[in-house]
């Protein structure tokens, strides 16, 4: 990968933007060399853009391990429907798992919230609101989890 | 005063189908989970009910397309945070081939379990 295009291909807009603007002699067309993100011991310095980055790649890391999981708990169907409705009734009877159900979709809205965001800021639009639409894709997210703890925790007790 | 940028490059493929395939799976993850934690609760689910669902040729294509774009926009993103966390040469083309047949078996396997679960058997 050419060494110009490591800072573009996934760091959030926001925070090139708020890193380029930083140093007057960064400019938009240049790299820039931002460390790791994943050295946490500068989390003191993220930016909003920087934690919406962070966040986007750690739901991402959940959603795809829990598709392999999801298909290897599915596959029970091939068993038949004994397999298959005793698996999937036996977790559901396990209260840890609604718990988890629910972290599973507090993931899910915020990377769909979050991803539809970077889509807007892929094509240009909206990108003086994007610490704005950063913080409420966080709040929708959390109004719907709490929302849907009823859903999920259903017949749980 | 934020400027526009695209981290676009005219011929990647891999970024493109990353944003088309986002596209596709804001609409469809959603639909996915109203229609099976809200609409049908999960401890609800069995055997005859997914099969009713997807017995439905319209539901099936959409849940295997969902499956395709899912494990692509997935591995294709854990492709692009290992190499933004600096891993290339060997290691990149070991880490490449290795997703790459993990994600043709995940598929195979979501084909084989979605047949399965409209009545059918494949292998």
């Amino acid at each position: 990968m050419p060494a110009d295009r490591v800072g573009w291909h996934t760091v959030d807009s926001s925070q090139t933007t708020i890193l380029a603007g930083s140093n007057p002699e960064v400019h938009m067309s240049q790299s820039y060399d931002r460390g790791l993100v994943e050295n946490f011991g500068r989390w003191t310095e993220f930016s909003a853009g920087m934690w919406a980055w962070v966040f986007h790649k750690f739901t991402g890391w959940v959603l795809i391990g829990y598709l392999f999981t999801h298909i290897a708990v599915l596959s029970t169907a091939i068993e038949g429907a004994s397999m298959y409705n005793g698996t999937l009734q036996g977790l559901e009877a396990l209260l840890i798992v609604r718990f988890m159900e629910v972290g599973l979709l507090a993931v899910a809205v915020f990377h769909i919230l979050n991803g539809v965001r970077l889509l807007f800021v892929d094509l240009g639009l909206g990108l003086d609101a994007q610490d704005k639409s950063f913080y409420a894709s966080l709040i929708l997210t959390g109004a719907i989890a709490v929302a849907s703890i009823p859903t999920f925790l259903g017949g749980a007790f | 005063m934020a400027e526009h940028y695209t981290s676009f490059s005219r011929d990647d493929t891999r970024w493109l189908l990353q944003r088309v395939t986002a596209v596709f799976l804001v609409g469809v993850l959603a639909f996915h989970f109203m229609l099976l934690h809200f609409v049908h609760h999960a401890y609800e689910i069995t055997l005859a009910g997914t099969t009713a669902r997807m017995s439905q040729p319209g539901y099936f294509i959409t849940m295997v397309s969902f499956l395709i774009a899912g494990t692509f926009h997935g591995v294709n993103g854990v492709y692009n945070a290992l190499v933004n966390q600096g891993i290339e040469g060997t290691p990149r083309t070991i880490v490449k081939y290795g997703l790459i047949i993990v994600s043709l078996l995940l598929i195979a396997q979501g084909i084989r379990v979605a047949w399965a679960m409209t009545g059918g058997q494949l292998i």
